[in-house]
């Protein structure tokens, strides 16, 4: 049952093939064997997991039930859940309980589908490598010894080591496609404002968007159709209709015009990666697309911009944790400003407190204009860049990372050289664009993804453009040896 | 309120921060800081200071600064009706103290 699809899973359980409470049962049993050596999940829900289960299985038998019901999922623990903890990776919220359900959750639960427990991932979404959880670091189903990727590496690792087939998890810089490229699964960050991020606790607010990390770009359509649409509690939301993703899945690609993104293929990028990215290129060429060269030569700041941008909103959204109305407080506090000082202090790992007073630096008094200001004129710039190219074609491609799974700790000491890992993945952000990463091939043994850009609210067509290149290729399929 | 120049007048991006800057800022964001962690900080703030300063070869004259992600939004506001219950107790479940439904820190009036 593990090596199924979302698909499969949904076709099995309506034939009654298993039950939803045996596939449970069998899912959960996997997780637990895997958690040493993986530590992909935060919290494990055995008892509310089998609980949902035994109520699909009723739905099932009386023909009531959802399209998603009975299928396991996880959350990714940014994600507020109503009665279990949401840690956010950090110390800080070690024993939150969210009073509410995110958005996100409520409609995965209407849809049917099993939450199985919340994943691990960096402490409050801001890294690249799952090292800077409170509760450990993820690893990496293809090499232990290897990061996963970050900050959905929990969600990743349980999507590539068979745990579960599909997972939740946010995107603010890379964090759904670069885990995704690190980990040989599928991810979609959809456009800015098309999943409500009500109840996904804050990093960077006009970057932050929640998507879908699954085993091929046809379960991360069936998780993304409940997942998608308007949302009265989130003033970001966008009020547009939501397509039916599934119907245009297998549309030809004759006519599609692939911009090749010039400055991904640069002095940065492993030339391995290269030659499978060029491998795949010539598949979707051969189905009909038609490639030519786009320049964005503003694209080389995303970094920077990323760095002024991400940071002064963190500083700001993270202001919240004081340590009095809920989160982690300081033993025997002096006075109130100690006991803010050290709680956060002593609540935030380093990472955090990194970020925090970088965004607090740019955002001083005299320094603003200077940094912020001028990192929204540059994002500005991106943003214009990608709409030119979108005037002659339909969507970019190029590489997810500059590199496949590092080891651990080979960046953790620096943490600009961990920054630039995402240099492929920021634009799309800046400028609020879905992307998309799919396995596109092995480098000595190690995933490599190949990443699909276009234009705000294309999902349906990224979606489509990554079924047809599954259609023609198995990476996606493949499996981490200990975890077949 | 903080008096400036905050920070010692001096070009930007090619600097290194000082012990007493990261103090400075720690102090703005309440964070506090054991001796130890401040030099890291000095070092990494720098140097991603110094990554930011790539900005500065952008020619940004008369670009509007972005406001929001999706081209032509704004965010948009809800009439101003009351639309919770009061529910303090669930809420102060996640409260470090609590009394007679008051959320508790240290004295901070004499």
């Amino acid at each position: 049952m593990h090596s199924e699809t979302v698909a499969q899973l949904q076709a099995g359980l309506r034939a009654r093939k298993y039950s939803a409470v045996e596939l449970t049962r069998s899912l959960l049993a996997r997780i637990e064997r895997a958690q040493p050596a993986l530590n992909a999940f935060i919290t494990i829900e055995a008892e509310v997991a089998l609980a949902a289960a035994a109520e699909a299985d009723r739905r099932l038998a009386v023909g009531e039930a959802p399209a998603l019901t009975g299928v396991p999922i996880a959350h990714k623990d940014i994600f507020c859940t109503a009665g279990t903890r949401t840690t956010c990776g950090s110390k800080m919220l070690a024993n939150f309980v969210s009073p509410y359900d995110a958005t996100v959750v409520a409609r995965l639960r209407a849809a049917g589908a099993v939450v199985l427990g919340k994943t691990n991932m960096d402490e409050f979404a801001m890294g690249s490598s799952n090292e800077t959880s409170h509760f450990g670091p993820v690893r990496n189903p293809w090499d232990a010894t290897r990061v996963p990727g970050g900050s959905s590496g929990g969600s990743a690792a349980a999507v590539a080591a068979r745990l579960v087939p599909a997972a939740t998890a946010t995107d603010t810089g890379g964090s759904i496609r670069q885990p995704a490229a690190l980990c040989g699964v599928t991810g979609i960050k959809p456009t800015y404002g098309r999943v409500s991020r009500y109840g996904m606790i804050a990093f960077a607010s006009s970057l932050d968007q929640a998507g879908v990390l699954a085993r091929s770009a046809e379960d991360a359509a069936l998780l993304l159709a409940p997942m998608a649409g308007y949302d009265p509690r989130d003033s970001t939301s966008v009020e547009r209709a939501v397509p039916d993703y599934l119907a245009t899945l297998d549309q030809p690609l004759k006519g599609l015009r692939i911009g090749l993104l010039k400055e991904f293929f640069d002095q940065g990028l492993d030339p391995k990666i290269e030659a499978l990215l060029r491998a795949a290129l010539e598949q979707l060429r051969l189905q009909g697309a038609s490639l030519q060269e786009v320049s964005l030569p503003n694209l080389p700041l995303s970094v920077p911009t990323y760095y002024v941008v991400a940071p002064a909103e963190c500083s700001s959204n993270l202001a919240r944790f004081d340590g009095v109305r809920f989160g982690f407080r300081c033993e025997n506090p002096r006075d109130l400003k100690d006991l803010y000082e050290r709680s956060r202090g002593e609540g935030f790992g380093a990472e955090v407190k990194r970020r925090i007073m970088t965004g607090t630096y740019v955002l001083s008094a005299g320094y603003y204009d200077a940094y912020y200001l001028k990192a929204q004129r540059v994002r500005a710039l991106i943003s214009a860049d990608f709409a030119r190219a979108f005037d002659s074609v339909d969507v970019l491609i190029g590489p997810t990372t500059p590199t496949t799974a590092f080891e651990l700790g080979a960046k953790s000491s620096d943490p600009v050289t961990m920054y630039l890992n995402d240099i492929y993945t920021i634009g799309a952000n800046l400028a609020g664009l879905p992307a998309v990463s799919v396995p596109c091939g092995f480098v000595d043994g190690l995933p490599a993804g190949l990443q699909i850009v276009g234009p705000h609210f294309s999902e349906a067509r990224l979606l489509n453009v990554a079924h047809r290149y599954q259609q023609d290729s198995d990476w996606h399929r493949r499996a981490p040896e200990a975890y077949r | 309120m903080i008096s400036r120049p905050f920070f010692r007048n001096r070009s930007l991006h090619t600097m290194s921060l000082s012990r007493r800057d990261i103090e400075n800022i720690a102090h703005l964001a309440r964070l506090g800081l054991s001796d130890a962690e401040i030099p890291v900080y000095a070092e990494s703030l720098s140097r991603i200071i110094g990554l930011v300063g790539e900005l500065d070869h952008a020619s940004t004259a008369g670009v509007t600064p972005m406001s929001h992600p999706l081209p032509g939004l704004t965010q948009r506001l809800r009439p101003d009706e009351v639309t919770e219950s009061d529910q303090h107790e669930l809420y102060q479940r996640n409260a470090a103290q609590v009394m007679a439904g008051l959320y508790l820190v240290p004295k901070v009036i004499e």
